[in-house]
């Protein structure tokens, strides 16, 4: 086991890490046992002290945030840097983890990429502070994505509980009825590409956030980890499911051959040649500010279901803020998070367009009866609260998803771009991960 | 030999005309027409129309599109203009958004480039100088270290700078960009190539003998003489350190000390941010507020850049 993990970290290029020593080699069970509990009074006492925290976020609803925080606790500044966004900001976060120098005190961590740094031990345990109370007070979905190991991580900052969003235009000039299951969806891409040989459904030039989500939701569950075993396997009933169905698509060529986030993209949500997304619900703010053009034309529906009459739903993006190991202040930090997470900032965030990981925010009827004018005053909350409440809380990424899914393209890619099947894209994804997952030390069962 | 006549007799027949037969065909047009008049060749002329138009296409890509409103960007056909003409809106929202922090940047580049450049330029004319006029033991194992640091590129060497400053503590500061900067192998090459060209030796034995003392033949005949090179290095390093954006991008967290490649690029992933602004069209007209200065100082320097590039390529 001792060999076993420092074989684990030295791979994964956390040379940092094994100056952590024992606490990093000696298994899950001890992380929390160098902290003591922090108390309440001790986190009032770091407060009434003051002091400077820096915190890496590029969520842009933080700085609001940050400002009341400051004007709440008179003593304590918030240094709030954008260190990039997700993997430029991982890469930063890992350099500077490597130099033991100019670690944030906290940091934004996608859910998908918290294992990784759970299982090394770069995050602090939020246990001593009392975290795990506050799992009630969040969504199954996202608590599910700040737990390792039994220990707490990080608090979950916002979540996408996902849903389809479709452009009610396109849908009604060719009388396409919004599908509610992805067979019907598939019916729906044909007719509307019949219609209009320019227009797609959806676009997907190979996404693997999109992809693990999906299969989230058919019930696969690809990824089980336990500690430093890890099992991979995408030839499961739920796996089978969504490639039967996403096959067809590609087969037709009915997927607009688009990346997310480019202009293009923005140009075809614009336009109505790409007539729906499934995807988090924080993408309303993304549609208000990039496709200005369209407002009025999209409505929200429910995530269509693999079976009919079905209600499961999964989680796409979302992030959490947790404290690095080797940041300081730690108190203070802690009262940071807790207050943007947990505390009045998720008001804050939620008023600034956040979609939050809270159940009191999600269920309150003042976030449920929220018209949103883009939407042509649709109250689109009740149809995201309802997909929270509905996401299976059993899902695992793998402890080095970062980089899995930095392969995902040389894999799965193929199977957009040329005749391979998406189940041999599939396996051969499986076989890459499980390949990597080796050479870092992982027991990886096959 | 009257093979390559034969090959193409046609070509030869009129380029020939009134020089012997037997002159290798490739010199002979060159004989027939007068310098400063060359004679124009159809292929070249369409190959170098392509290489223009190539490198004038994305130009006049980014000046169309600097024109138009975010909205304007994804509705209209990229290389013409929109209905809307924004440019002067743009330009002064790219000033004033996320309170003016544009104007820091670009105060933050010119900070970079005057000390970076700068210095860079001045340290390789004075090595170059001194490589050029002086000998001394050493000399050959020195050019094979300059030779080899010109191989290497300074983005390998970015992440062990990283470190290395990060223990100093000099991270997130300016001076981690600047003194990286500093260093220019091959400003420094092209120095000791060009002072060995245009310093003839005489010229500082003279100054010598008439009195002078290294500083002042260094500054009052040297410096001169070296003019043209000296501009030359210092459009390279301007450039590169204008444009740098790797040894930043992993040394500056602190959006207060970006440099104007970091700062639009941050904008840029405001559009790939769950919740952020897409704002294509401030990055739009960023990059060609960014690109004008350095447009600029190479029409104006042109003169000497030119002369400078030659340099060593004639042997008298």
């Amino acid at each position: 086991m001792h060999k076993h993990s420092r074989h684990l970290l030295r791979g994964i290029g956390l040379v940092c890490a094994l100056a952590l020593g024992s606490t990093a080699c000696g298994g899950s069970g001890d992380g929390g046992s160098d902290h003591r509990a922090v108390s309440a009074a001790d986190i009032r006492a770091a407060l009434k002290k003051g002091g400077t925290i820096t915190v890496w976020a590029w969520e842009p609803t933080l700085e609001q945030v940050a400002a009341d925080f400051e004007k709440a606790h008179p003593g304590v500044t918030v240094e709030l840097v954008n260190a990039g966004t997700g993997n430029e900001q991982y890469k930063a976060l890992q350099n500077a983890m490597s130099a033991r120098k100019g670690v944030p005190d906290v940091a934004q961590i996608e859910y998908y990429a918290m294992g990784q740094y759970a299982l090394t031990k770069q995050l602090t345990d939020l246990g001593p502070f009392g975290a795990g109370k506050l799992s009630a007070g969040f969504s199954p979905g996202p608590w599910n994505g700040v737990k390792a190991g039994g220990s707490v991580y990080g608090l979950p900052m916002d979540s996408g509980p996902m849903a389809l969003f479709y452009n009610k235009r396109v849908f009604d000039k060719y009388r396409i009825k919004v599908p509610t299951t992805w067979d019907e969806y598939v019916d729906a891409a044909r007719a509307l590409h019949r219609a209009d040989p320019k227009a797609y459904i959806t676009n997907d030039a190979g996404d693997a956030g999109f992809t693990t989500s999906l299969l989230w939701q058919a019930g696969s569950r690809p990824y089980k980890v336990d500690g430093t075993k890890v099992r991979i396997d995408f030839s499961d009933q739920g796996a089978r499911t969504y490639t039967g169905t996403w096959q067809k698509l590609l087969d037709e060529k009915l997927l607009a051959p688009v990346n997310s986030w480019t202009d293009d993209w923005y140009k075809g949500l614009g336009d109505g040649t790409v007539a729906t997304l499934a995807t988090g619900a924080w993408m309303p703010a993304n549609f208000a500010s990039g496709v200005k053009d369209a407002a009025g034309d999209w409505r929200v529906a429910p995530l269509p279901q693999w079976t009919a009459g079905g209600r499961a739903s999964a989680e796409n993006g979302g992030s959490a803020l947790a404290l690095p190991e080797l940041g300081g202040n730690e108190a203070l930090a802690y009262a940071f998070v807790a207050y943007a997470n947990a505390g009045e900032g998720v008001r804050t965030r939620v008023a600034g367009g956040a979609f939050p990981a809270t159940t009191a925010q999600l269920n309150s009827e003042e976030f449920q009866d929220t018209g949103f004018p883009y939407f042509g005053g649709q109250q689109a909350n009740k149809i995201f609260a309802e997909s929270a409440a509905n996401v299976a809380d059993d899902w695992s990424y793998l402890p080095y998803q970062v980089y899995a899914n930095s392969v995902f393209n040389d894999t799965v890619g193929k199977a957009y771009v040329s005749g391979t099947r998406l189940t041999d894209g599939l396996k051969s994804w499986q076989d890459a991960s499980v390949e990597y997952g080796d050479e870092q030390g992982f027991t990886v069962e096959k | 030999m009257t093979g390559p006549v034969t090959t193409a007799p046609g070509r030869s027949a009129t380029a020939s005309s009134g020089s012997s037969g037997s002159m290798p065909r490739l010199r002979t047009p060159r004989r027939r027409h007068v310098p400063g008049r060359p004679r124009r060749s159809v292929l070249l002329t369409l190959l170098t129309g392509l290489v223009l138009l190539h490198s004038l296409l994305p130009l006049a890509w980014l000046t169309i599109s600097a024109t138009k409103s975010q909205q304007g960007l994804t509705r209209s056909f990229g290389l013409w203009f929109d209905h809307d003409f924004a440019l002067w809106h743009n330009i002064s929202e790219t000033f004033t958004y996320h309170d003016g922090v544009f104007t820091r940047w670009l105060l933050n580049t010119l900070l970079y480039v005057v000390l970076g450049a700068g210095g860079a330029t001045f340290l390789a004319v004075l090595g170059g100088y001194a490589l050029a006029t002086f000998d001394f033991p050493g000399r050959r194992a020195v050019f094979a270290v300059v030779i080899g640091a010109v191989a290497v590129p300074g983005t390998a060497l970015a992440v062990p700078t990283f470190l290395m400053f990060s223990r100093m503590g000099l991270t997130n500061t300016p001076w981690a960009v600047v003194i990286p900067s500093l260093i220019s192998p091959f400003g420094l090459y092209l120095m000791w190539v060009f002072a060995t060209e245009a310093i003839p030796a005489e010229l500082l034995e003279a100054a010598r003998i008439d009195g002078a003392g290294e500083t002042r033949a260094f500054f009052q005949v040297a410096l001169p003489l070296l003019a043209p090179g000296i501009v030359t290095v210092l459009l390279f390093t301007t450039v590169a350190t204008w444009n740098n954006y790797f040894l930043p991008l992993i040394m500056i967290k602190d959006p207060d000390w970006y440099p104007l490649t970091l700062g639009l690029n941050s904008w840029n992933a405001q559009a790939a941010t769950a919740g952020g602004e897409a704002v294509f069209h401030l990055v739009v007209t960023g990059s060609l507020i960014t690109i004008v200065p350095l447009i600029a100082a190479f029409l104006l320097l042109q003169k000497y850049w030119q002369s400078g590039l030659a340099a060593g390529s004639v042997k008298e």
